[in-house]
């Protein structure tokens, strides 16, 4: 049987379809999930997608966070479902306390897309397993709040925690840690271009891997992403329902 | 006895003028209405007899461009025009201006700009899924051009970035004349099911008028009379209040709710508010159906109180549509725009007295018919003159003497090169089209950077190719040869990736029609883009018309902005224009034409006062994009560029950035080094075959009677461009023999010049290059 993934639509969110058409690709049956319905439809996983929820006019993703959809995503993360929050759906993730850190405005001031590299930091996780190597995986950016930050000691505890999912990269792989390398596009403290949370089932990125899901658009490295959220869902439902706590052990997992 | 002296009491209070309606418009609307109008009357005409919403100096000429042809499913009339593609699917798309506004507040003026175009597209039923923004502006040195330049950027993309429409191309253009004039100009290009095409119409008396989206303020009064349709004064900021103010976010809303109301077949009639708000919305849709409207003033929902019904009538707030409902489907309209969280509201009914009435707690307002503010408003005959001093170009075929042309002594054509490749107008766009979302949708196979915009029709192998260009340049020495040049260049873009172009939209920025010159201009870009367009059998299937361009004593030069989509049925044959496989075999197809004027080459060093812009032979074009196409389609093209603004050189140059590759070409100079390097002769095409299918790429031009020469191969770092034949000799003598007679510059130079250019000349720091770049 397929897997149900939903993907959760805020008025403004732009590409939810295109993350219901990389979820088709992947396998699995995207379900429409609308703001206003507490009903996450017996899915999966769940993924937030990009756009601009509620418009973004006060800060990216705040008011998404109190939307009805939001309170039974939170209580499916909170029972260990996987969450994947996308460009806008990190900033929501953020917003909601789900992972830590927050996303400020790009260091250019100004809203950057364009391709970029990312190494996944770990390949043991329900978002990443089928990546197959650290080859840096190639998708676009497209947003104005990118910029990852969190205090020093919330930095520490990703790191040594296995927090931090994925890093912006040069072409040939080497981070782009500093906040000013040429590769880090928005200037996100210590590269980093995604996190997962602390109990691993609950992650977010800046990149768009729903829009590198084929050669024609310039990259399908994003489909391992994809591919990798639709396995672990299949699993898990397989396993007899979303509501497991899963997912590896994190700590120093690398 | 006039008109005016039987009725004093109208005219003595002058209230028409300061509307901006003439004496003479003030009596042709009395002997419409056989009556002198009322002060909501005269206000509601004033707005629809505007230049911007009764092209009434442009109409007569408008009315010689060719609009029929195969596929056509909606034409000039309508919002946007729509082409069939085959499969029971369409494109509509149409180009449209927001100069004024832009000028007046960059960041807001853009963005409602392009609201403005997107809603034109989803109100046929078409989704929106590209845009292009054509942009031009004064001295990029300038702070004010600076200020203009970044927020009319911002505004493209703020607005374009959040409603979740890729803008996939444009350009950008750097002339003194738009110093204070800049022009903005947005395309958009969507994609319907042929069964779900909508017109803007309010058919069948009875049925309800609804109007959904926001609620209607006091933004945006008059900006069509205001701004649009008149001429600048300096400094003037008391405008300010005209410019609309954009919420992409309630775009948004609307583009999902029309869409829904159209395919579920609720709606009779679907137009989008822009100049002209309710007055507007109304009276096109009536005339259209030959039909009339009553209108309840009081059911109309406002965001401020106190509104005069002047002000609620011509209101333009953004993000508003009117609806033609049967009262049998109002619920089910009521519960999609309720979703969406959009206030709804039935603010009249379709009469069939063909008027349109404004009514207000049972007394009536207003009653104007119809077509008297739409189809039959006023027309005006312009005087036409060419300019006293005109510069003419030399006849066709009559050769420039090399000394008229070519100053190049001490010319490395090398530097020449990278300067015109790292100048403002040539250089990289990437600061610009970084800052729009190029790829929500995940539709866009080729990224804003290198030529043509191409979008797949997603469950197809169908992509759209789009190209946006104008040429100011020329069309400042001669309007109609800049027009066709304009045209022969967007279609040659699209040609050259295989597709095949399906119709023109254009966007007309001209200076005040009431200027013998300046309509002069006008009525010839108007006579070159029929003929163009006739020569290569495309339809002109809308656009739209900016005039009063200018402030005391500086007009924009005549620009001219023509909009083209391409189908090409099979994304495998798309081609590319870089260069692609080290070997490849370089060939050149088309005739060199003499004449610098108006070329970038000119801005550069300087053109001999006789010497006139290139001459285009549109026979020749079209025979040339027809061999360009069937080369592509035969497999036998690795890469096609074709050469246009910066010349041979430059296309070379481009080639070989985007493939990080370089080339190594010998060229027989007929002319002059300067002609053919960096000349603009058009229906010229760069393209590269694998060494197999070189012969046959050959054969294919000699046998569309196309002049080819195979000039050399694809491969190593550098461009080098040897110079041969009559013309070539003894530059390097008079050079003092220190540059050998060859183009010669690594392609790393070339890129790094392109790179940095625009930023460079904009005083802004890259965010960032492409890898291995810095």
């Amino acid at each position: 049987m397929t897997v149900r993934v939903g993907v959760v639509t805020f008025p403004g969110s732009n590409r939810d379809a295109d993350a219901m058409a990389a979820l088709a690709l992947a396998g699995a049956e995207p379900v429409a999930l609308w703001h206003e319905s507490p009903d996450l439809q017996g899915v999966s996983a769940v993924i937030l997608p990009g756009g601009f929820a509620y418009g973004d006019y006060l800060r990216a993703g705040v008011i998404a966070r109190f939307s009805p959809v939001m309170r039974a995503v939170s209580a499916f993360a909170e029972h260990g479902g996987l969450v994947l929050g996308i460009c806008n759906g990190f900033q929501v993730l953020a917003e909601a306390g789900l992972v830590p850190g927050a996303l400020l405005r790009n260091r250019s001031l100004r809203f950057v897309c364009r391709q970029v590299a990312i190494t996944a930091e770990r390949r043991d996780t329900p978002f990443t397993r089928a990546i197959p190597d650290r080859h840096p995986l190639r998708m676009p950016v497209a947003h104005g709040e990118g910029c990852y930050y969190a205090d020093e000691a919330t930095l520490a505890e990703l790191e040594a925690g296995g927090g931090v999912l994925f890093r912006y990269a040069r072409e040939d792989g080497t981070p782009a840690w500093a906040a000013d390398d040429q590769a880090n596009p928005n200037g996100s403290l210590r590269g980093i271009a995604g996190v997962i949370s602390t109990r691993g089932n609950v992650a977010g990125l800046m990149p768009h891997p729903e829009t590198a899901v084929e050669a024609a658009l310039g990259s399908d490295d994003g489909l391992l992403i994809i591919r990798s959220l639709v396995e672990s869902a299949a699993e898990r439902a397989a396993a007899g329902g979303p509501a497991l706590v899963g997912g590896p052990a994190l700590v120093g997992a690398r | 006895m006039t008109a005016l002296e039987e009725r004093p009491e109208v005219a003595d209070l002058g209230l028409h003028r300061q509307l901006g309606l003439t004496d003479e418009e003030l009596d042709a609307i009395r002997s419409r209405l056989g009556r002198d109008p009322n002060d909501l009357e005269l206000a509601m005409f004033s707005v629809m007899w505007s230049e911007h919403c009764s092209y009434k100096s442009s109409r007569p000429l408008l009315r010689t461009l060719p609009t029929s042809g195969a596929g056509v499913l909606a034409g000039p009339g309508e919002n946007a025009g729509v082409i069939s593609i085959g499969d029971g699917l369409a494109v509509a798309f149409k180009i449209e201006s927001h100069n004024h506004p832009s000028a007046v507040e960059p960041y807001q003026g853009a963005a409602t700009g392009v609201g403005g175009i997107l809603r034109d597209i989803f109100t046929m039923g078409a989704r929106p899924i590209a845009v292009l923004d054509a942009l031009r502006f004064g001295d990029p040195a300038d702070p004010w051009t600076r200020h203009l330049v970044d927020g009319v950027v911002r505004g493209v993309g703020g607005y374009g970035n959040c409603v979740g429409v890729p803008t996939v191309g444009g350009e950008l253009v750097f002339d003194p004349s738009y110093q204070g004039n800049p022009a903005v100009n947005v395309m958009a290009i969507g994609l319907l099911d042929e069964r779900l095409l909508t017109r803007a119409v309010a058919p069948g008396p009875g049925n309800l008028v609804v109007l959904f989206g926001s609620t209607t303020g006091r933004d945006g009064i008059g900006g069509a009379s205001v701004l649009a349709s008149a001429t600048f004064l300096d400094g003037d900021s008391s405008k300010r209040p005209s410019v609309q103010v954009g919420d992409p976010f309630a775009e948004k809303l609307l583009i999902e709710a029309s869409l829904e109301l159209i395919e579920h077949g609720l709606i009779e009639g679907l137009q989008d508010l822009g100049a002209g708000g309710v007055t507007c919305a109304t009276s096109e849709t009536a005339d259209r159906a030959g039909t009339g409207i009553l209108v309840d003033l009081e059911a109309i929902p406002r965001r401020e109180p106190d509104m005069a019904p002047f002000e609620v009538m011509i209101s333009e707030s953004q993000e508003r549509m009117l609806a033609v409902v049967r009262p049998d489907h109002l619920d089910a309209v009521r519960e999609v725009c309720e979703r969406w969280g959009l206030p709804v509201a039935v603010i009249g009914r379709v009469t069939a007295d063909g008027d349109l009435a404004v009514v207000s707690r049972g007394g009536e307002l207003a009653r104007v018919p119809a077509r008297a503010l739409t189809s039959d408003a006023i027309v005006h005959e312009r005087l036409a003159a060419p300019p006293a001093r005109r510069r003419l170009a030399p006849a066709p075929g009559v050769p420039v003497l090399p000394s008229d042309a070519l100053p190049e002594r001490g010319m490395d054509p090398g530097a020449v090169l990278l300067a015109l490749i790292g100048s403002p107008n040539l250089s990289s766009r990437r600061w610009v089209y970084e800052q729009y979302d190029s790829n929500v949708g995940a539709n866009t196979i080729v990224p804003p950077g290198t030529g043509a915009a191409v979008v797949r029709v997603r469950g197809t192998s169908k992509v759209l190719v789009a190209s946006a260009d104008g040429n100011q340049s020329v069309s400042a020495i001669d309007p109609a040869l800049g027009a066709a040049l304009s045209v022969a260049e967007a279609t040659r873009n699209v040609s050259i990736t295989g597709a095949r172009p399906l119709g023109v939209t254009n966007c007309l920025n001209f200076g005040d029609p009431t200027r013998p010159e300046a309509f002069w201009q006008l009525s010839e870009a108007v006579r070159g883009l029929g003929d163009a367009c006739r020569a290569l059998g495309l339809p002109v299937t809308g656009g739209n018309v900016s005039l009063y361009n200018e402030s005391p004593g500086r007009a924009i030069a005549p620009t001219p902005e023509i909009g083209v989509v391409g189908l090409l049925e099979d994304l495998s044959k798309l081609v590319s224009p870089a260069f692609r496989t080290a070997g490849d075999v370089v060939v050149i197809v088309g005739q060199v034409s003499p004449g610098l004027a108006g070329s970038a080459y000119a801005t550069l060093a300087g053109v001999a006062p006789e010497d006139g812009p290139p001459a285009l032979d549109l026979a020749a074009e079209a025979a040339l994009q027809a061999f360009v196409r069937e080369a592509a389609d035969r497999s036998l093209v690795a890469s096609a560029q074709d050469v246009s603004a910066g010349g041979l050189a430059v296309a070379l140059a481009e080639s070989a950035i985007w493939g990080e590759i370089g080339g190594h070409l010998r060229l027989p100079i007929g002319n002059s080094p300067a002609v053919e390097l960096f000349g603009e002769s058009p229906s010229r095409v760069v393209l590269t075959s694998t060494p197999r299918h070189a012969a046959a790429l050959v054969l294919l031009a000699r046998q569309f009677g196309l002049p080819v020469e195979q000039v050399g191969v694809v491969g190593g770092d550098r461009l080098i461009v040897e110079l041969t034949g009559a013309g070539a000799t003894g530059a390097a003598e008079e050079r003092g023999s220190r540059v050998a007679d060859a183009l010669d510059v690594p392609v790393s130079h070339l890129a790094h010049a392109w790179e940095h250019g625009l930023v460079r000349a904009l005083g802004q720091e890259p965010d960032a290059l492409p890898l291995g770049e810095g």
